[in-house]
């Protein structure tokens, strides 16, 4: 402890100040000599004690990259090639492998996207929260443990004198996410980077997690780096913004400033990525899709995930189906497809009933219902061409071949604005957008009624997500196909449903025109939900959290 | 192809090598110096010019011997090694795709196959048997495929599961469909590197069998059976039993050399315009 008060003493200036930083990496494009690309141009920034910098920008800006190079890490072969990252006073960069590792998980620590995938699943949560505390020597073992569980206290984790005795696998996604950055706080670093820390949560864990991330920020006066792609996030807990896009800086101001006054473009395309004009359609007279009464189970009949639902779809319209993990949400889309028969209950298609069993329906059913997935990189098969992943449900459903198919390939792949040249690349010479519209494309090609998409925008950047919709929303109207939507993301369905079916537990809690189910009086699982969607607003989370207080001290 | 400046070194040589064991085995006849059972001069005669590679234990020409024993070794280990991947890889895939009972029951009885030694399996059924090529050939192949079925069957479990095969399933297409365009070009690198190994597999099988006198029968005989003719010179200080060994382990090597070239330019999911 004394003597990172005589370093506190000594420095003057910020904690962490970044020079012109570049970062490189070697690439090894196909039929070329390797090259060097430059993944980080040239970015500094500075942080002050105790304040909050929020790293935003799409996937490839640079933003890890920055984050990590504040512990003097370089990802996966991954270069720092210039500049000076100079922390509490000293060039990190110039201090060797052992200044390095002195300073990581004593001065700098880090916190991973996925606390599922950075837990060591062997060992119990405390050993790992204690251990680099042990390892630098800052405590006896007595005293990290008692910290570590003042940590989960102030991280508001269920039974905190016991958790830490749980092995990773034992408590919940978002539970693990605070416990990992208590082990992050524990050996009272200077700085913390959180690289993602609630992106791969629900919404209504993602609030939690935040708030405690805020709170322990505060009370140990911690600086931290907030790296993310989700603006009205960082809003919430950051001092400062930065916009990074290609390894470049876009924009570097005040929270307050960047989300209300941008003064770049680029940075006002993300602040308003959610404005989707898109008008409620009304309910036509007959659906033609309906799920009546339909209760399916897995694992031989014994765990019940749909109970009883019943929902309608109309053509040409869309219905979100919206709902946290484990909500039952996508098994609703297995039964509909017929990949998990249902127990009771019918599907209705066109006015017929649509057989339970995949197998036992005929192709004319198969074409009619197509699938979207969210990861648009295992939907299609890596060894097939664009052109064949497209092509195939042409040949397969209307017999088309040779140049009348690859005719109707090119007006997809225009459809999906794609040129024609994709058609003979592979699914990994695309990027995370471009394949999920080939995935669209396949599915269009079919010429289907109803189109089930399966999170698809969930991997996707805002901005790629945000292109994503509007192309669907286009499609829908040229095509008069409808949607069965289905998402966690409360945005997404505020801009593209017509009516929306909320899911808790199995159940269907609320059902209707999404004007209707938007509107007031919620029940308490909407309520929850709907509260929980960050807001690009100062002072949200707050405010949040204190309506959410009330609503569960009032129940 | 790639132009052959790109092939890397170590797979130059084992083409180039496995070309040369590949000429040898198939224009047997027309290289050999001298027939394959003619008695040319004295026992164990010493390397020379008139005998390249010298005689044999009854004084046979050794370099005729060898060729063809190349041609008998790499015809008997090649349709083996077909047999057993085309067997074990489409049972596999099968059992993959279709779950159920027939995954069970295909899983045990290999199982059952794979608990008995397979030399000793393979003792007792040619023993038994009456010892032609075909049976040789089937029962190499069949205890073979049971390492292929194991392995195609956990790649293919493995493929099965993604996104890609389930949306051929939701748009209707046939097993055939499923395993032969979605599962197998995906299961493929795994299995040419396999087909590599398991390929040498058959020749030491195979070498093994006949160095016992279960294999090919006399006056044939493969780089094993040239072995175990050969092998009481070595108390005599002749070398001869040694050159079909070093024939047998240089294919082993060639042959693994190509497999690793190839499985690089396979595994890459840039239809092969990557890397090199």
């Amino acid at each position: 402890m004394a003597d990172k008060k005589a370093a506190g003493n000594r420095k003057a200036g910020p904690l962490l100040d970044i020079r012109n930083l570049r970062i490189e990496a070697t690439a090894y494009p196909p039929g070329e000599p390797p090259q060097n690309i430059v993944i980080v141009h040239d970015v500094s920034l500075t942080l002050e004690k105790g304040k909050v910098l929020g790293l935003i920008g799409e996937s490839g800006a640079g933003k890890s990259t920055i984050g990590l190079s504040s512990m003097g890490y370089g990802r996966g072969g991954v270069r720092i090639t210039g500049g000076e990252v100079i922390l509490n006073g000293r060039d990190i960069l110039k201090g060797g492998k052992q200044g390095l590792r002195k300073l990581r998980g004593h001065e700098v620590c880090y916190v991973a996207q996925s606390a599922a995938a950075a837990f060591n699943p062997a060992h119990r949560l405390m050993d790992q929260v204690v251990e680099a505390t042990l390892l630098h020597g800052r405590a006896t073992r007595a005293e990290a443990e008692k910290r570590a569980i003042k940590l989960f206290k102030a991280l508001s984790l269920p039974d905190p004198e016991h958790i830490g005795e749980r092995f990773p696998h034992q408590v919940s996604g978002g539970q693990l996410q605070r416990v990992m950055t208590a082990m992050a706080l524990c050996s009272e670093p200077d700085l913390i980077v959180f690289d993602e820390p609630t992106t791969a949560l629900d919404v209504t864990t993602q609030i939690d997690v935040l708030a405690a991330i805020k709170v322990a920020i505060r009370e140990t006066g911690v600086a931290a780096l907030y790296i993310t792609h989700d603006l009205a996030v960082v809003a919430q807990v950051s001092d400062e913004i930065m916009v990074l896009r290609h390894g470049r800086l876009v924009e570097w101001g005040g929270t307050r400033q960047i989300i209300k006054e941008p003064r770049q473009e680029y940075t006002n395309a993300l602040v308003s990525v959610h404005e989707i004009n898109h008008e409620e359609k009304k309910p036509g007279r007959t659906p033609f899709l309906s799920v009546q009464n339909v209760t399916a189970a897995y694992g031989g009949g014994h765990i019940k995930v749909l109970k009883n639902i019943s929902v309608d779809i109309f053509p040409g319209q869309t219905l979100a189906v919206v709902g946290e993990s484990g909500s039952g949400k996508s098994t609703l889309a297995r039964a509909v497809t017929g990949l998990l028969p249902p127990q009771e209950g019918s599907v209705t298609f066109d006015g017929r009933p649509l057989a339970n069993r995949l197998a036992d329906r005929p192709k004319e059913d198969l074409r009619q219902l197509q699938m979207i997935y969210q990861m648009a990189d295992v939907a299609m098969n890596p060894r097939q061409t664009v052109g064949s992943i497209i092509g195939r449900p042409l040949e397969f459903y209307f017999g088309l071949r040779g140049r009348e198919r690859d005719a109707r390939v090119a007006e997809l792949l225009d459809k999906i604005e794609m040129g024609k040249g994709f058609a003979d690349r592979y699914p990994a010479e695309l990027s995370g957008g471009q394949k999920q519209r080939v995935c669209i494309a396949r599915s269009l090609a079919a010429k289907p009624k109803l189109i089930i998409c399966d999170e698809v925008t969930s991997a996707l950047d805002p901005l790629v997500a945000h292109g994503i919709l509007q192309l669907l929303l286009e499609l829908q109207k040229e095509e008069q196909v409808a949607y069965l939507f289905i998402t966690h993301d409360l945005a997404t369905v505020k801009a593209i449903a017509d009516s929306i079916a909320v899911m808790y537990r199995g159940e269907v809690v609320r059902y209707g025109p999404k004007s209707e189910v938007l509107t007031p009086p919620f029940d308490a699982y909407t309520d929850l939900l709907l509260s929980s969607v960050p807001e690009m607003e100062i002072g949200w989370l707050e405010k949040a959290i204190k309506g959410r207080r009330m609503e569960s001290a009032g129940n | 192809m790639a132009n052959v400046k790109r092939i890397p070194i170590p797979a130059l040589i084992g083409i180039i090598l496995t070309v040369l064991f590949l000429i040898a085995a198939i224009f047997a006849p027309w290289i050999a110096p001298y027939g394959n059972g003619q008695i040319v001069g004295d026992v164990w005669e010493p390397m020379s010019a008139q005998y390249w590679l010298g005689t044999d234990n009854l004084g046979r020409d050794l370099l005729s011997r060898m060729i063809y024993g190349a041609r008998i070794t790499i015809f008997i280990a090649v349709l083996a090694t077909a047999l057993s991947f085309t067997l074990g890889a489409t049972l596999g895939f099968c059992a993959a795709v279709l779950g159920g009972w027939f995954d069970t029951l295909m899983s045990r009885a290999v199982d059952l196959l794979m608990a008995i030694p397979t030399l000793i399996f393979a003792l007792v059924v040619l023993s038994v048997l009456p010892s032609t090529l075909v049976t040789l050939i089937l029962v190499m192949g069949i205890l073979d495929s049971t390492r292929v079925y194991r392995l195609s069957r956990a790649i293919a479990v493995d493929i099965e599961v993604m996104d890609f095969v389930e949306a051929a399933k939701l748009r209707g297409e046939g097993m055939r469909w499923i395993i032969f365009r979605e599962i197998l070009p995906n299961a493929l690198s795994p299995l040419i590197s396999e087909l590599g190994l398991r390929f040498i597999y058959a020749i030491l099988f195979l070498s093994a069998l006949s160095f016992l006198g279960l294999g090919v029968q006399p006056p044939d005989a493969d780089w094993g059976g040239m072995v175990k003719e050969n092998k009481d010179g070595i108390v005599f200080g002749i070398g001869a039993a040694l050159i079909p060994a070093a024939a047998i382990a240089m294919l082993a090597i060639s042959v693994n050399l190509v497999a690793d070239w190839v499985l690089n330019r396979t595994s890459d999911l840039k239809g092969g315009r990557g890397n090199g």
